[in-house]
């Protein structure tokens, strides 16, 4: 049951990646991504990591697309993306990247042989990270309303207009 | 075995053009044909720069969301100790909301 | 499940960094108050918090603290640099007042940020766990990219911000991606836990790859090659003050943490990292002072003269033991009071006429303002490294270290780039002193933090280059909880 689950979220995952590289217009694409988040969420949720699937659909699927989405429409308001790119020699840069990031995707898989735990057994729910953060990563915890403060107050700076 | 012979060439046809041919695109050539004339601007508008400010506090507040979360989950057992940690963090983030408020970040126009 | 556990909470170690974060939140609310407060008012608020964490960090001196569970470990040589940091930010925040006076009207989001980042800077040079380490820095570099747009209707202020913010997005992504890589070898994000799992497995390739990749984040953040590219541009387009913060106090901060990283969680690896620490730290030298002697802005030529001596930094790391890491926390010292003084200068003089950033802007400062020239020229030749200055003490401690641990080839190439860059920090001088003025230029006269604010830089140079012994024996002494 899990490995057919795993087949088709992992399927999706993969397509929805491919739309994104491959569509030209970058809406699409955005869309596309939205899809891949998803899946991947997925993949998180059958892994046991509960508390991950949801942060990446709240945040990622969420939030961080409608930014996407936004950026995306002030910039480039065309249809489709016209005129030449002026980088294409770039592109080929990668296959040297991609050669590097397979290799190095062997050597984890291959570091990390062996059965993989039960998902039951991971404690990814969000009691259990709720007891590790407030806890043990107290410190951690504080300190991340302190970047997310001093964000605000840069987005401020930057973004206003008048000034 | 016509129908391959045939298929053959007009695939050869085809493709060979497409292997060797030289293809040299120009800015020009990409660009769409408005009538002979140069395309003046885009067709549709640009979005104001406003929503993407709106969007990144509220990317920003969504975070936040995602740390009570677990701090309702586990309410009961962490009692006033979790009480104090999640007040200094939303104390911390309240600041920033006010500052944001105050400062006009919120206004539209 | 096991009932749950409140941890201890430890704030004694936390308090010179609440110290700061207290101060920004404190000028935030001030900003906000329904009449406008003074800027001076403001800038003090900043000041007091910075000298205040100062005087704390200070008085922790010989008492080593562990809070949080190691996540913060406030030990001597955290403390040292955090003494780098505050007074560099210190520093920044005194020039700011003049230097705003002219160019900017958002006083109080420009003193927060400055305080946030330094808030960061000190985390990071405490940080026990990778994860603090990582919300430190990006808590650093945040405050920093924002502050680099600061005037934002400047093409290159804006270009400068962008430029940092993304390929600084990017860099931070791979030292996250590194870090989750030791953490997938070893199951842990504790300094010290790290080192005892990764003992005896030191060409786990998961290990291998995540220490490479975290040298390639640290790389970009303390800007050495081939990461440098965009250091001259983020310091040419950013404000002067804040081109001063990220050339001392994030340098200070981020060469602490690499160091700390290096030498306590991956010091299995040392025979790996230090092969490709020396290769970066010669290349880093030559490409930085080469390219400087191009350079015609004087904002650029500091820029690459910062990436030079980044690579002199990085020898002190290859050579490790207590020698190595000790030269470098001096070095720091002396790099921290000889470039925010130039950069100081730099900006007074900047105030004075539009943006006199040109080398031949300089022509004959001396004859117009003696002192400004010689205080300048003093931090130039220090920056050569020409003794009785700080920078020649400095050089010293780094190259002797390298020689006593069998580094002379990299000795060598060190003290063959000092040569080098002699000509461009020179040039400088002779413009300042033999050629004559072009047109009249305004009178400059510092305000009283502002002229406060070279003094101590000065009189910082020279004392660290006179008696430099108490203070290098306390940076080899601050080295020794890391190498327990």
């Amino acid at each position: 049951m899990t490995h057919a689950a795993f087949l088709v979220i992992a399927a999706l995952a993969v397509a929805s990646a491919l739309g994104l590289v491959l569509r030209r217009n970058a809406i699409h694409g955005a869309l596309f991504l939205v899809v891949n988040l998803g899946s991947v969420a997925a993949l998180y949720l059958t892994l046991g990591a509960e508390f991950l699937a949801a942060v990446q659909v709240i945040v990622y699927a969420g939030a961080i697309m409608v930014l996407f989405v936004f950026a995306i429409m002030v910039l480039i308001p065309g249809k489709e993306e016209t005129g030449l790119d002026p980088r294409r020699g770039w592109r080929l840069l990668a296959l040297p990247v991609g050669a590097l990031l397979a290799l190095q995707l062997l050597l984890v898989v291959r570091a990390g042989v062996g059965p993989v735990a039960p998902a039951a057994a991971v404690p990814g729910g969000v009691e259990a990270v709720a007891r590790l953060l407030f806890t043990r990563y107290l410190l951690p915890f504080e300190l991340t309303s302190v970047l997310l403060l001093a964000a605000m107050v840069g987005v401020l700076l930057l973004a206003r207009r008048r000034v | 075995m016509t129908f391959a012979f045939a298929a053959l060439v007009a695939g050869a046809l085809l493709g060979i053009p497409k292997l060797i041919a030289p293809r040299r695109l120009t800015p020009v050539k990409a660009e769409p044909f408005e009538c002979g004339m140069d395309p003046i601007a885009v067709a549709e508008g640009r979005f104001a720069i406003k929503f993407s400010t709106v969007a990144i506090f509220f990317i920003l507040i969504d975070i936040e969301l995602m740390f009570v979360w677990p701090w309702a989950v586990l309410y009961r057992e962490l009692g006033w100790f979790g009480f104090a940690e999640m007040l200094v963090f939303l104390g911390i983030l309240m600041l920033g909301f006010l500052y944001i408020w105050r400062k006009g970040g919120l206004e539209w126009e | 499940m096991t009932p749950l556990a409140m941890p201890p909470v430890a704030i004694g170690p936390l308090a010179p960094v609440l110290i700061v974060l207290g101060a920004a939140g404190l000028v935030l609310l001030l900003d906000l108050l329904p009449r406008p407060v003074g800027r001076e008012l403001i800038a003090t608020v900043a000041l007091a918090g910075l000298v205040g964490a100062l005087l704390a960090t200070l008085a922790r001196w010989g008492k080593p603290g562990r809070a949080f569970q190691d996540m913060l470990v406030l030990d001597d040589f955290a403390l040292f640099a955090n003494v780098v940091i505050c007074y560099a930010a210190a520093l920044v925040v005194m020039l700011s007042i003049d230097y705003l006076g002219r160019n900017g009207p958002e006083t109080g989001e420009y003193y927060a940020l400055v305080l946030f980042s330094t808030g960061g800077m000190m985390l990071l040079a405490a940080a026990g766990d990778l994860i603090v380490l990582f919300l430190a820095l990006e808590l650093m570099s945040l405050s920093l990219y924002v502050l680099a747009g600061l005037f934002k209707r400047e093409l290159a202020a804006s270009e400068a911000s962008m430029k940092y913010f993304i390929l600084g997005a990017f860099a931070t992504s791979f030292l996250l991606y590194g870090i989750a890589l030791i953490y997938g070898a070893t199951g842990t994000t504790n300094l010290d836990r790290i080192a005892a799992a990764a003992a005896g497995r030191a060409h786990d390739p998961l290990l291998v790859i995540g220490l490479g990749l975290l040298l390639v984040g640290f790389g970009f953040k303390i800007s050495s090659v081939p990461f440098h590219m965009w250091a001259p541009d983020v310091y040419q387009g950013a404000p002067t003050s804040v081109t001063a913060l990220i050339a001392t106090g994030s340098k200070a901060a981020a060469l602490a943490a690499l160091i700390r990283v290096l030498v306590t969680a991956l010091r299995g690896s040392q025979p790996d990292w230090a092969v490709l620490l020396w290769v970066v730290a010669a290349i880093t030298m030559t490409v930085g002072n080469v390219v400087a002697i191009a350079q015609s802005n004087l904002k650029r030529l500091l820029a690459y003269s910062s990436i030079a001596h980044v690579g002199y930094m990085l020898i002190g790391v290859v050579a490790g033991g207590s020698a190595g890491p000790g030269a470098v926390l001096f070095y720091l010292l002396t790099y921290a009071f000889t470039t925010a003084g130039a950069f100081g200068v730099l900006t007074l003089c900047e105030r004075a006429q539009a943006e006199a950033v040109e080398v031949g802007d300089y022509a004959g400062l001396a004859r117009r303002h003696p002192v400004l020239a010689a205080a300048l020229g003093l931090f130039l030749l220090s920056l050569v490294g020409i003794p009785p200055l700080a920078g020649f003490v400095g050089k010293f401690y780094l190259f002797a270290a390298a020689v006593r641990a069998g580094y002379l080839w990299l000795a060598v190439i060190g003290v063959v780039n000092s040569a080098l860059a002699a000509y461009y920090y020179l040039r400088v001088v002779v413009f300042m002193y033999m050629r004559e003025p072009e047109g009249a230029g305004a009178r400059l006269v510092p305000s009283f933090a502002g002229g406060l604010a070279l003094a101590i830089a000065l009189i910082g140079i020279v004392l660290l280059g006179v008696i430099p012994a108490p203070f290098a024996d306390l940076a080899q002494a601050a080295v020794a909880p890391l190498l327990r």
